[in-house]
């Protein structure tokens, strides 16, 4: 397919703990062996529990981390061999929006500083202009021009994720990864922001790669779905198959384990996956879901199951479930 | 056991201030609720609402002089909390009133085994013998479901998942047997699945033991999950109380039906590429706008909302709604104020 | 470009132009001791520059029919062993406090600065080198190095500098460190990386910024222990030479005469102890101030 805006190939991320005086020291698998295409204009939603990887795997599609191996294919241009000079030119069209609206502003800058720095890094323009630009970002995300000289501190959440938003746009960028964007915001202020992205997206014609743990977020701002479990990308498809017909069943404990907000549907019955996520450093054999999964069998304890594609779904199980 | 009302826990008008060099700011204003015996009862709210701050000044832990806490009653299970002195405040801690926070981490100290931690209480209040406390603590954990628990005892924090300190922390915080556990986000740090787990372990105990909780969350969620009442909280005040089904079902403070449209649901499909949300931010406690404290971001805001702030409309049944919509006033008022 | 119309309702508080250093002013002012002692230290600073002018008499004039007078009105605090009048060699001995105070300090604030600004950032092999060289330099009992310094490169004002500042840096480059250590997991630093902003521009205009509160608390705090070696050193007679007057050398030579004429001594040791006093509540309160927390 053409519409393809970014496609990782076997992309590991592998950190060496320890080892210090002559031991062998343990190797943690953060990213082991993801494949996945984004498509143009589309939101695809990266969800897993913490410690699954799907930061780093953000990190390292964008290179802000080096991966152990794998290639990343951006329109054509291979990521994984461009230098550093050649990297940082195209990080205007590669850009971040973090999930933590205190930490990612530096607290010492004036908005204005904050949204120049993407500009004046890849020679927007004349000081004015810069300005200008600065302004016109501002006005955008739905914050007025005046606050230019103010500092972060004195926004909400809210606005600071708008202001982040804002930077991340600022050299009208192709490829966003949004890590867990809205997670830190209240209910109310996280439906502004996902509609401020919304429209900021069909606008400026934006590619989504949006990280996050919450399953409720996905179902409504998602148009595809990864499923990541240890390292691994479990399960893939649309958003309607994922919810309405989990194949992976670590997709479908996700799913039944996300509070219903209609006390109808209460239940204790729902299933709840038992135990606890193996660690990463000490990964089980065969399957890495088996340990918890109920419908386990010898082959899953023996043998890791290969991603099979079939039209839009792609699923790692042995025995994956039946709709 | 005379006259022992069905509720463990009784409140009403309580209001905390803080001074500050800028004059008082009022965090806490006008808040009334019960909670009955073996109930889970919600307050659900935004960062700012005050849902955190009730807890405080229920366990009397304003910092003092600068937050004053006062209350036409506060009643524990007959004990009225508004005449108690500071160490008797501090007395019913752990004992008749524990707590559990949102996080496992740093709510326990990471140089002192999990055991003497979680069997702290009894030997403040109960001055048991060591034996003794490691015994309860044991029987603590299997009634948590912390697996293998003879070994977990002596574990250090950090040796425990996030999952199994959030079970220890409950163990803690029901090792007394108090009469009201208040669970403060107490999942809001866990993965889902296992909050799921967290959430059904504190609805076993609540049928098992009959603990009463009082459960603090921003997660509507959980609410439906997990609660028989609710109080729903905007700046310092509570604008609408209910039992969850007509919460859910006959949600009649604006701000409700505001929060419950715009919360993202993974049980419905997409219907929209837009969210409906409520507009506006919360408002700075120090500066509330005049007359209702929702109105800049109501929808259905009318004159007599700018002037006078709404007391608790009773919709019966024990539902009330702190909006002039369920009030009666005069439609075009002319210039009176309260 | 549309707005979410969501976003256009105007509820957005009122947000005065702001400035860190108005709000710093402001919290600082409301230390009352940190206030204090800042009036001391001008008051201080005043008198060492205006010395010539404000003091009552010629430090450097001796008369020895007027030795080890009690205070008096011509003489507030006495004469000394040679006549001299104590309370003029104080406000003498306050501009070489002083200046052996704010000037070391300020070499050791800029070399440590930089070592740990790069260490903390760079890592690996850097690091290790100057991480090591900090080490060493702690390591060794630093009067001692002092000390050296002094006996080989000879006993004068310069010297006594370049003695304060080998002592210092390796504390303050450790403190930086540690605090770019800490900045760099920030999330605004990864931000500046993916907007393609080089590794100059992330220590200068992002690192830097977020380090200079702790290096004015730093400074603050290591001006009384700059005057504090001053003293240490002259009072061993390896610091400040007479007739030259410092504070550390009127302590040292004043006690020899500690039964005579106690006040000798005793004041520039008052003196020394207001002044360190008055700058660690100024330090103090600096750290309060700064701290974007303390702001609403």
């Amino acid at each position: 397919m053409n519409d393809i805006v970014i496609s990782a190939r076997n992309l590991t991320k592998h950190y060496h703990l320890g080892g210090g005086l002559g031991g062998a020291g343990q190797i943690v698998r953060a990213v082991d062996g993801v494949s996945l295409d984004i498509h143009e204009r589309e939101t695809f939603a990266l969800v897993g529990e913490s410690g699954c990887g799907k930061t780093t795997l953000g990190r390292i599609m964008l290179r802000l981390q080096e991966p152990s191996g794998g290639e990343i294919n951006y329109r054509g241009q291979e990521l994984t061999t461009l230098d550093e000079k050649g990297m940082r030119a195209l990080r205007k069209k590669l850009q971040v929006v973090f999930q933590d609206p205190y930490a990612s502003l530096n607290p010492r800058m004036r908005i204005e500083q904050i949204l120049a720095e993407p500009l004046r890094a890849h020679g927007y323009g004349s000081a004015a202009e810069i300005r200008e630009r600065c302004a016109a970002l501002l006005e955008m995300v739905g914050l007025r021009r005046q606050y230019l000289r103010s500092y972060p501190h004195q926004f909400s959440g809210g606005q600071r994720q708008r202001i982040g938003i804002a930077r991340a746009l600022a050299n009208n960028p192709d490829f966003v990864v949004c890590d867990e964007s809205v997670s830190a915001l209240d209910v109310s202020i996280q439906a502004q922001v996902l509609n401020l992205l919304r429209d900021l997206q069909d606008e400026l014609k934006l590619t989504y790669f949006f990280i996050t743990h919450d399953l409720s977020v996905v179902r409504q701002f998602a148009d595809r779905v990864g499923v990541m479990f240890l390292g691994r990308l479990v399960e893939v498809g649309t958003t309607e198959e994922i919810f309405s017909a989990p194949k992976h069943p670590y997709t479908m404990f996700l799913i039944s384990a996300v509070p219903r907000a209609d006390p109808h549907q209460r239940s204790r019955e729902r299933p709840i996956l038992k135990g606890e996520i193996p660690s990463p450093m000490d990964m089980p054999n065969g399957c890495r879901f088996h340990t918890r999964c109920p419908f386990a069998q010898d082959i899953c304890r023996t043998e890791d199951p290969e991603p099979q594609t079939q039209g839009t779904r792609t699923v790692a199980c042995h025995f994956p479930l039946e709709a | 056991m005379t006259e022992k009302t069905d509720n463990v826990l009784s409140v009403r008008d309580l209001r905390t201030e803080f001074r500050g060099d800028r004059g008082h700011v009022r965090v806490l204003e006008d808040i009334s609720f019960d909670v009955g015996r073996g109930k889970i009862v919600g307050l659900v709210g935004e960062s700012g609402s005050g849902k955190s701050m009730t807890a405080l000044s229920l366990m009397g832990l304003v910092p003092k002089p600068r937050g004053q806490v006062t209350a036409t009653r506060m009643d524990l299970d007959g004990t009225d909390l508004t005449r108690l002195s500071q160490d008797g405040l501090r007395q019913l801690r752990g004992r008749d009133i524990s707590m559990v926070f949102q996080e496992p981490m740093t709510s326990l100290n990471p140089v002192r085994k999990v055991w003497e931690q979680v069997g702290e209480p009894l030997a403040v209040h109960q001055g048991m013998k060591r034996r003794a406390i490691r015994a309860r603590v044991l029987e603590m954990f299997e009634m948590v479901g912390i697996p293998d628990p003879k070994a977990r005892l002596d574990a250090y924090p950090h040796q425990l998942s996030g999952g199994l300190r959030q079970r220890a922390m409950i163990a803690m915080g029901l090792i007394c047997e108090p009469k009201l556990l208040i669970a403060d986000e107490p999942t809001t740090a866990l993965d889902v699945t296992t909050q799921a787990q967290i959430l059904r372990l504190m609805l076993d105990l609540r049928d098992r033991v009959g603990t009463s909780i009082i459960m603090i969350t921003h997660d509507l969620g959980i609410i439906a999950e997990m609660c028989d009442e609710v109080n729903v909280m905007y700046a310092g005040q509570i604008v609408e109380q209910a039992n969850v089904f007509d919460l859910f079902e006959r949600p009649s403070h604006p701000y409700t039906r505001g929060l419950l449209a715009s919360i993202p649901k993974a049980t419905e499909k997409r219907l929209s590429r837009r969210m409906p949300s409520i507009p506006g931010m919360v408002p700075n406690l120090a500066k509330l706008p005049g007359g209702c404290r929702f109105r800049p971001r109501c929808g259905d805001a009318m004159p007599i909302c700018m002037q006078k702030d709404p007391g608790l409309a009773d919709l019966g049944n024990g539902h009330g709604a702190r909006c002039w919509l369920h009030l009666p006033h005069d439609a075009h008022p002319q210039g009176e104020t309260a | 470009m549309t707005v979410s119309p969501d976003l256009n309702v105007d509820t957005v508080e009122e947000i005065q132009e702001a400035s860190l250093l108005r709000d710093t002013m402001r919290a600082f002012a409301r230390n009352r001791m940190a206030l204090l002692g800042l009036v001391f230290v001008a008051l201080l600073v005043f008198l060492a520059i205006f010395a010539p002018i404000v003091s009552p008499h010629d430090p450097y004039r001796m008369a020895l029919d007027e030795q080890f007078l009690p205070p008096s009105t011509t003489y507030w605090l006495g004469t000394d062993n040679f006549g001299r009048d104590v309370l003029t060699r104080i406000i003498y001995g306050a501009r070489i406090s002083l200046v052996v105070g704010i000037v070391p300090s300020l070499i050791s604030l800029i070399i440590g600065t930089f070592m740990g600004v790069l260490s903390g950032y760079i890592g690996g092999k850097v690091d290790f080198v100057i991480m090591r060289l900090a080490d060493m330099m702690i390591a060794f009992p630093s009067l001692l190095l002092a000390m050296v310094v002094m006996y080989t490169l000879g006993a004068n004002l310069f010297n006594i500098f370049v003695a304060l500042a080998l002592v210092g840096w390796a504390g303050v480059a450790r403190v930086v460190r540690s605090q770019t250590l800490a900045l760099k997991e920030k999330e605004f630093i990864e931000a500046a990386h993916a907007n393609g902003a080089s590794r100059v521009t992330i220590m200068f205009r992002h690192i830097f910024p977020n380090v200079v509160p702790t290096l004015i608390v730093l400074f603050s705090l290591s001006i009384p222990d700059a005057i504090m070696w001053e003293s240490s050193l002259s009072f061993l007679g390896v610091g400040v030479q007479p007739p030259e007057a410092s504070w550390g050398l009127l302590v040292s030579r004043g006690k020899e005469y500690l039964f005579q004429a106690p006040v000798v001594a005793i004041a520039p040791g008052v003196a020394i102890l207001l002044t360190v006093l008055a700058f660690n509540f100024v330090g103090d309160g600096l750290r309060d101030a700064l701290d974007p927390s303390m702001k609403d």
